[in-house]
């Protein structure tokens, strides 16, 4: 079953997109990692304020397989964690690119931005 | 099944406690001093609303809980990394004897020669199995022996002054416990990646190395159930670097009396005594993680230890640079008598034929499978193997979680699933040296007839279990609203 790449978004390996909105960077996980998790029953995120770096965890996802670490694609402040997972974790499996979204950040490296895939290399890597 | 709270009647029963002293000739608070009552003026029998059941109803309800128990003693119990092996009954009989049952921790060493003799040569069985200098009994269970082994290796680096080795290295396809161990212990831990033939990335691994790895952490035969053939020149690397080698005990059982870790250049290892010794596993318990080490870690060990002089054993705790106390008393000894027990029983002959058995068996059931479901590794297995659901099965719906549940209607306990993570859908098959091909014959049988119905009739596949107690469970909402209470208040 291939999984869906929005050509709109940008990716990391770890399985997490970013999307730009204004000054801002939207991070969320992919429908391949959602897909692969299976039902999601636990997201835990950072607060707002905390710093994130570029390819560390900044939260865990669990599923009813695994917890996994979440990758930030990017080195930021973060100005929005998603309020809605904490109770409704399954918005991530039924809506990862929309209402699933988990940090707002505020970017602090643009250079960072040269080194996500773009929907072509990152479908290269999932949907072989 | 009702509860017992369900099945419970008023007045069935008398209550627990008096209201207060039978014969009526002493107040309470007289007795215990006013201090010493609780406030709350309920009767304590309505606070506490325990069950009122006859003893003869009690008995059929435990004996009913019994007969839903699934256990290596009723079943095939193919949990793989957990070595899911028959504890001989001989280990029960001999921990039970009241020379061992009714020792205490504090009672003087000269009344308990017996169980400072077995402690004392334990410890030089399991130095001999593992080739390792030394060991210590003190950790309660697996993960806090790693944590153990962690602090002993941090404790060598800091004796020389090396503080800047801040980093554990740790494959991605460990067991959970590894990287939360490193991390425990105040290290950052970085992941090494495999190979697609499921091995150490010796490339990943030489540009992980620095002079700010305190060490590896592996377990071999590893966690997809293969040998680490390279593992001399991970040692060499890992050495070369400055760093430690830490084993894993998980995997020992596929190796026990035929290779040792410490000849594969480990430093230290813990055991498992469940796993590969026959010891009681998990909940039930308790636990025992024993540790080894080479020569130039063994002062670091914890205190106490058990200490020979001529033919007199003593707890000591002369050890000056030891990480100190890591519990209260020196292990779970009667836990270490069925190990001992173990060890007695096999003896130095026997001990081989269980590493060659679990293979053996490991590596049949793979044979017989192989061609029926997805084999996504392809060297040899040691005493566990991963096999995936076939692309015709996934395209019908089946997946692992189905398969394993399906299981469960053919009597046996299912395999792991869904471990390692870096191999999707996988099902981790331990069969153990314990079972005999008739029960390996069946199980593979069952395994076929699976996968015949997972193309035929899916939907049998996908509802299943059928024939359990419990049907198929919501796991999404067991893991959401998790709710272990019940409260038999009005």
């Amino acid at each position: 079953m291939s999984s869906s790449v929005p050509a709109e978004l940008k990716y990391t390996k770890e399985h997490e997109w970013v999307k730009r909105e204004g000054a801002l960077a939207v991070v969320g996980i992919t429908d391949h990692a959602q897909h692969a998790l299976g039902d999601i029953v636990f997201v835990e995120l950072p607060k707002v304020g905390a710093t994130v770096t570029c390819m560390k965890p900044f939260g865990t996802v669990e599923s009813v397989k695994a917890a996994s670490d979440l990758f930030s694609p990017l080195t930021g402040k973060v100005v929005e964690v998603n309020p809605a997972l904490s109770k409704a974790p399954e918005t991530v499996n039924q809506d990862c690119y929309g209402a699933g979204w988990m940090l707002k950040i505020q970017p602090s490296n643009e250079a960072e931005f040269n080194q996500l895939l773009d929907d072509k290399a990152y479908g290269a890597l999932v949907n072989k | 099944m009702e509860l017992i709270f369900e099945k419970s009647r008023k007045g069935a029963a008398d209550p627990y406690f008096p209201k207060e002293d039978p014969a009526g000739t002493r107040k309470a608070a007289d007795v215990l001093g006013k201090g010493a009552l609780r406030t709350e003026p309920e009767d304590v029998n309505k606070r506490l609303a325990l069950p009122e059941l006859s003893e003869l109803e009690v008995v059929r309800h435990v004996l009913g809980l019994c007969r839903r128990q699934v256990g290596i003693d009723s079943t095939f119990y193919p949990l793989g990394s957990c070595t899911m092996k028959y504890n001989p009954k001989i280990n029960e009989a001999v921990s039970r004897m009241p020379q061992f049952a009714g020792m205490h921790p504090l009672q003087p060493d000269n009344t308990a020669q017996g169980t400072l003799q077995v402690l004392y040569e334990l410890e030089a069985g399991l130095c001999h199995v593992t080739g390792m200098d030394a060991v210590t009994l003190n950790p309660m269970a697996g993960a806090h022996g790693e944590w153990t082994g962690i602090l002993l290796i941090k404790a060598y680096h800091d004796s020389r002054g090396d503080g800047k080795r801040r980093k554990i290295l740790v494959p991605t396809a460990a067991h959970g416990t590894n990287p939360a161990s490193a991390a425990m212990c105040g290290y950052e831990v970085v992941a090494i990646p495999g190979t697609d033939d499921g091995l150490v990335d010796l490339k990943g691994l030489e540009a992980a190395l620095g002079d700010d790895v305190a060490a590896l952490m592996l377990t071999n035969p590893n966690t997809l159930g293969l040998f680490e053939s390279d593992i001399l020149k991970i040692q060499k690397m890992v050495h070369d670097a400055g760093g430690q080698l830490y084993y894993d005990g998980a995997n020992l059982n596929a190796i026990l009396g035929v290779a040792r870790p410490g000849d594969m250049g480990f430093d230290v290892v813990h055991m498992n005594l469940h796993k590969t010794f026959s010891t009681p596993h998990g909940g039930g318990g308790p636990g025992a993680g024993p540790v080894g080490v080479k020569k130039h870690l063994a002062e670091f060990l914890p205190v106490p230890f058990v200490k020979k002089t001529g033919d007199t054993y003593a707890m000591s705790s002369d050890r000056p640079k030891s990480i100190g106390r890591v519990g209260a008393f020196y292990g779970n000894s009667n836990v270490y008598v069925r190990a001992y027990t173990y060890f007695r029983t096999y003896g130095k002959e026997g001990l081989p034929e269980v590493g060659k058995h679990a293979v053996l068996n490991a590596a049949y059931v793979l044979a017989k499978l192989q061609d029926t479901y997805t084999r996504p590794l392809k060297h040899p297995c040691m005493h566990e193997f991963i096999l995936q659901p076939t692309k015709e099965m996934l395209a019908k719906g089946v997946r692992t979680l189905h398969i394993a549940k399906r299981l469960i209607d053919y009597g046996y306990h299912p395999p792991t699933i869904y471990f390692p993570l870096v191999v999707s859908e996988a099902m981790m098959i331990e069969p153990t040296e314990t079972e005999s091909k008739a029960t390996l014959d069946k199980f593979v049988e069952a395994m076929k007839k699976i996968a015949k119905e997972a193309l035929e009739t899916p939907e049998l596949v996908i509802n299943a279990p059928h024939s359990a107690p419990v049907g198929k469970v919501d796991e999404t909402k067991a893991a959401k609203d998790l709710d272990l209470r019940f409260c038999a208040c009005e």
